[in-house]
Order: C-alpha cells, then sequence, then structure tokens
C-alpha cells in the first residue's frame, strides 16, 4: 500500500525539502513509525514523551481531521491523502 | 524606537527571529511577540498617554512594529457606552458596552488586528495580503489593504452572509469562495501559505496580528479611568481576543497602571459551535472540534486555534462561559437595539443573550460592573432577522389613511 503524506514546512528539513513523501501503514499510529523510520526524528516532533500526538498538531486523512474520526486509531487504506498541519492558524 | 525583542515560543520558550513566523519548528506551538518590558516602562506612562492621538496606535510600545505605523489611523478607540436601560432589562447595576460595531472602517474589531498586520506586513516587505475569513476579516483585510496599496486575497466559506460579500467585494480583493466550512477554509490557507509568498494575516503574520486584539483591552482600561470591570463577556470563535484582552489586563498590571485584575472572562458562543464553553462547563483544557451549525457565522470556528490558552485564561481569571441558541442570539440583537440603539450582528446576539444567562443564573452578581463586548455590525447579517422584525406600516399620502392606519395599529397592539 502507499499513502500520499503532506509534511508541513517546519518538518520539511527532515524530509530533504520534500512537501509530500509517500509511506504506509495500516493506522495513523503505525504511520507515524514508518515515516519515523523513513525519516529519523520525525515522530518525536509530533508525538509527546508518551507517544500522543501533540495538542497542536492537527492530522486529516482525505481532508478529514481525525479527532471526528477514530484519533490515531483511524485506519488508512491504499491511495489515502494524509495531510499534518499546525494547529495554530486563523481565527474569524 | 522598537519594544520589540523578537518571537518566543509560548509552550516550550524557544526564541525566534521577529519574522513571518507563527509556529515552533520543534513543539508546534504557536510563537508570540516578546518585548522589552523594562524600555516600554520608561515612555508608555498615563502622562505620555494623555496626548497621544485617539486610535489604536496610542499602545504603540506594546504593539509588535519596528518603525512608525502605517495603517489604521483611524482605527480603534471606539464608544464606552454606559447602558443603563439595558442594566435595567438585565436587572444588574453597572453595564457597559464596548462597542466596536462602529469601528473604522469596516465596523468590527478586525479593523484593530489588520491595522497592526499591515504595518507589519510593509515592514516585512510583503506586497501582498491575504487571510481565511468568516466575513469581518475579509472586510477589514480588503479595505485597509486597498488603503495601503496591498494586492489582497481573501478566502471565506462560500455560504456568507450578502452584506459580508459585498462589504469585501467593494475594495476589490480576489475573494475566493470555498465550499467548505471555515475550518476547511482556514486549513486550506494554512497549506496556501506554506507555498505562496503572501502576508496571511491570520497565519503567517498571526504573533503580530494578534497582539491588535489587545487594544481593546487597553481601551476599556482606559475608558474606565484605570479601573477594570468585575466581569467581561466577550465572543469566542478562534479564542485570540478574549486571551488577548486577558494579556492587556497583565500587562497594564505589570506596568503599573493597574494593581490588580479584578475581573472574570466569560465566553459566550452559538449553541450550534460551542467548543470552548464545552471544555470550561467540563472542566477540561481538550478542545474537542465541532462541525459548526449557527446562525452566528462570525463565530462558526469548530476548531478554535486558540481555544486552549482562552480556556486557560479564563480559568485563570475564576470566569466561566455560557452558549445561546439562533433564538436567543435574534433575541438578543433585538433587545440590545431596542434598549441601546446599538445594531450588533449575530455575534453580538451571541454575546448579549450569554450576558443575559450569566447573570440568570447567578454567575455573574447583579450589583457588580458588567462589560459586554460588541465586536461587530448588525447591517452586514440581516438575513436572519427578516421575517423577525415585522413590516413598515404602508399607507397612501393623506392624512386620513394616515389617521385610519394609525388607530388600527394602536388597536392591534392593545389587543
Amino acid at each position: 500500500m502507499r499513502v500520499n503524506v503532506r509534511i508541513p514546512t517546519p518538518l520539511q528539513s527532515l524530509t530533504q525539502g520534500q512537501a509530500e513523501v509517500a509511506s504506509h501503514g495500516a493506522t495513523v499510529t503505525e504511520l507515524l513509525e514508518n515515516l519515523n523510520q523513513q525519516y529519523p526524528g520525525i515522530k518525536e516532533r509530533l508525538c509527546d514523551e508518551r507517544g500522543k500526538l501533540r495538542r497542536f498538531v492537527n492530522v486529516f486523512v482525505n481532508e478529514e481531521d481525525i479527532r471526528f474520526l477514530q484519533m490515531d486509531q483511524t485506519p488508512l487504506k491504499d491511495g489515502d491523502d494524509v495531510s499534518i498541519i499546525p494547529a495554530i492558524a486563523g481565527g474569524q | 524606537m522598537s519594544y520589540m525583542i523578537g518571537l518566543k515560543c509560548r509552550e516550550c520558550g524557544r526564541l525566534y527571529p521577529k519574522e513571518a513566523l507563527f509556529v515552533c519548528e520543534y513543539c508546534f506551538g504557536s510563537l508570540e511577540v516578546d518585548y522589552d518590558y523594562d524600555a516600554i516602562r520608561r515612555s508608555f506612562t498615563k502622562m505620555s498617554l494623555a496626548a497621544r492621538p485617539k486610535n489604536l496606535w496610542r499602545y504603540r510600545e506594546l504593539l509588535p512594529i519596528e518603525g512608525e505605523p502605517t495603517v489604521g489611523f483611524f482605527s480603534g478607540c471606539t464608544p464606552f457606552i454606559k447602558a443603563d436601560r439595558l442594566a435595567a432589562a438585565l436587572d444588574v447595576k453597572t453595564l457597559y458596552i464596548k462597542d466596536d460595531s462602529v469601528c473604522h472602517p469596516t465596523l468590527s474589531f478586525k479593523d484593530r488586528v489588520v491595522s497592526i498586520a499591515l504595518s507589519r506586513a510593509r515592514e516585512l516587505h510583503f506586497d501582498t495580503v491575504a487571510c481565511a475569513s468568516t466575513g469581518n476579516l475579509a472586510n477589514a483585510v480588503s479595505a485597509l489593504a486597498a488603503w495601503a496599496g496591498f494586492d489582497r486575497y481573501i478566502f471565506t466559506p462560500a455560504d456568507l452572509e450578502l452584506g459580508k460579500v459585498v462589504a469585501s467585494l467593494i475594495y476589490k480583493p480576489t475573494l475566493v469562495a470555498v465550499e467548505g466550512n471555515y475550518d476547511e477554509v482556514n486549513r486550506l490557507c494554512t497549506e496556501i501559505a506554506a507555498k505562496y509568498h503572501w502576508a496571511f494575516v491570520n497565519i503567517n503574520i498571526r504573533p503580530y496580528y494578534a497582539e491588535g486584539s489587545k487594544t481593546y483591552g487597553f481601551e476599556i482600561a482606559e475608558q474606565l479611568d484605570w479601573q477594570l470591570p468585575q466581569h467581561i463577556v466577550v465572543p469566542a470563535a478562534g479564542g485570540s481576543l478574549i486571551t488577548k484582552i486577558w494579556k492587556a489586563f497583565k500587562e497594564l498590571q505589570l506596568l503599573g497602571f493597574v494593581r490588580e485584575i479584578p475581573t472574570r472572562l466569560y465566553a459566550a458562543q452559538a449553541t450550534g459551535c460551542a467548543p470552548i464553553v464545552t471544555a470550561i462547563k467540563e472542566r477540561t483544557d481538550i478542545i474537542k472540534p465541532v462541525k459548526p451549525k449557527t446562525i452566528a457565522k462570525s463565530l462558526a470556528i469548530g476548531n478554535p486555534a486558540d481555544g486552549y490558552y482562552a480556556v486557560k485564561a479564563i480559568e485563570a481569571s475564576g470566569g466561566w462561559a455560557e452558549v445561546a441558541t439562533d433564538e436567543e442570539i435574534v433575541a438578543g440583537m433585538k433587545l440590545l437595539a431596542e434598549t441601546e440603539g446599538i445594531f450588533t450582528e449575530t455575534a453580538g446576539g451571541v454575546t448579549v443573550a450569554a450576558a443575559k444567562k450569566l447573570i440568570e443564573e447567578g454567575r455573574i452578581p447583579r450589583d457588580e460592573s458588567v462589560v459586554i463586548s460588541i465586536t461587530g455590525n448588525g447591517l452586514k447579517t440581516q438575513e436572519p432577522l427578516l421575517q423577525q422584525l415585522g413590516t413598515p406600516l404602508k399607507i397612501q399620502p393623506t392624512l386620513a389613511s394616515f389617521e385610519h392606519t394609525f388607530r388600527q395599529h394602536k388597536e392591534a397592539k392593545l389587543a
């Protein structure tokens, strides 16, 4: 399987400047593990010491916020688009 | 003279240069402007303030620009009104309205934040400005960018009120109506901002932009002769305004303008979009996003960027939060208009309705001082009122026709 992951600007230094990378995983949690194999260090930037997504990181699967799905256990399938986006933006 | 040291992560404290940055590379926390308060203390005094022009730049030392301001010379310094008729209707002793429904030039408090954002965008050498907006910000960016000579790109949900669409288009921005809700527009714009070299006022310019909301708090303090109110009810969308009012009061305390902060903050949201109120009532700092469904479109942010900080500020102040249904919102708009002669938008209806509930519930004691924050103008959100206000009395241009109709009207009123 192949999942397309959009990488936010602050993390592109870890992906050799790529704004979009291919990875895989049956759930969001697995995807983050696999991303970390490909781009070491990326998980500790996205997750806290307990391995949970940080408060100010939002993840979207096919444009839907995973907090409306099954959080980090949201299942992924071949061809899914995942966006990682800083939560701090906007305001009316 | 600049009093701005740099940017600092609100979470981990890492320092960043004062550029178009908004998020910490390490922990994704938001960046906030860091000031040299010792230097500010020397020039920002009650005495120096008295002689300054009546616009929001009178608080210049506490605003994040390096040179002289270039945008917003007529914004801010809006009326602060002792609202005795509304006080009587709500059965509370001392009530004030801080009225940004008449802020120059686009009739909402967004003229404040945009004045700061565009002044800073110019210093950072941008020639194009942009925003993701529910309408008021769109109007403010469109107008002030026209005045300042920036190219302007505005992104909004496609289902905005006609008044807010017209009040953007007249200034000739590129207006992009996105088929989605505000949270989707915002996410899209975060991705666009990463790709295009534009000053998105509420994304990459956000640390500077957000500081503009402090002027609403500074003005309340100054207009009360540096006596802070005991209660202030604030509408909440992204949660930034209430957070920055608190910061404004903290800064005034730090600089010795006020000795203590007796103020409790209250967030007002619509029942159909209340992630901040829910967190307060459930006593948690985890903000659960929602899919908004409310006539208060300017408050329809289901995933509030500053929700966490808003909750922290409300808790620190000992305040609370309340919601208003669509019917209560319309009733709130009508009550404010009928008692105080102020026509506010739906968000103001939310605030009045929430204040009413907080007083009835005993959260706000009836004998203490209350400020209701009115942040937008009702001429922009007329749709929900169309079937709610009755119709004019239609007559022929004769005295007989008038007197006949007038008699009927009076009888109908009595019945």
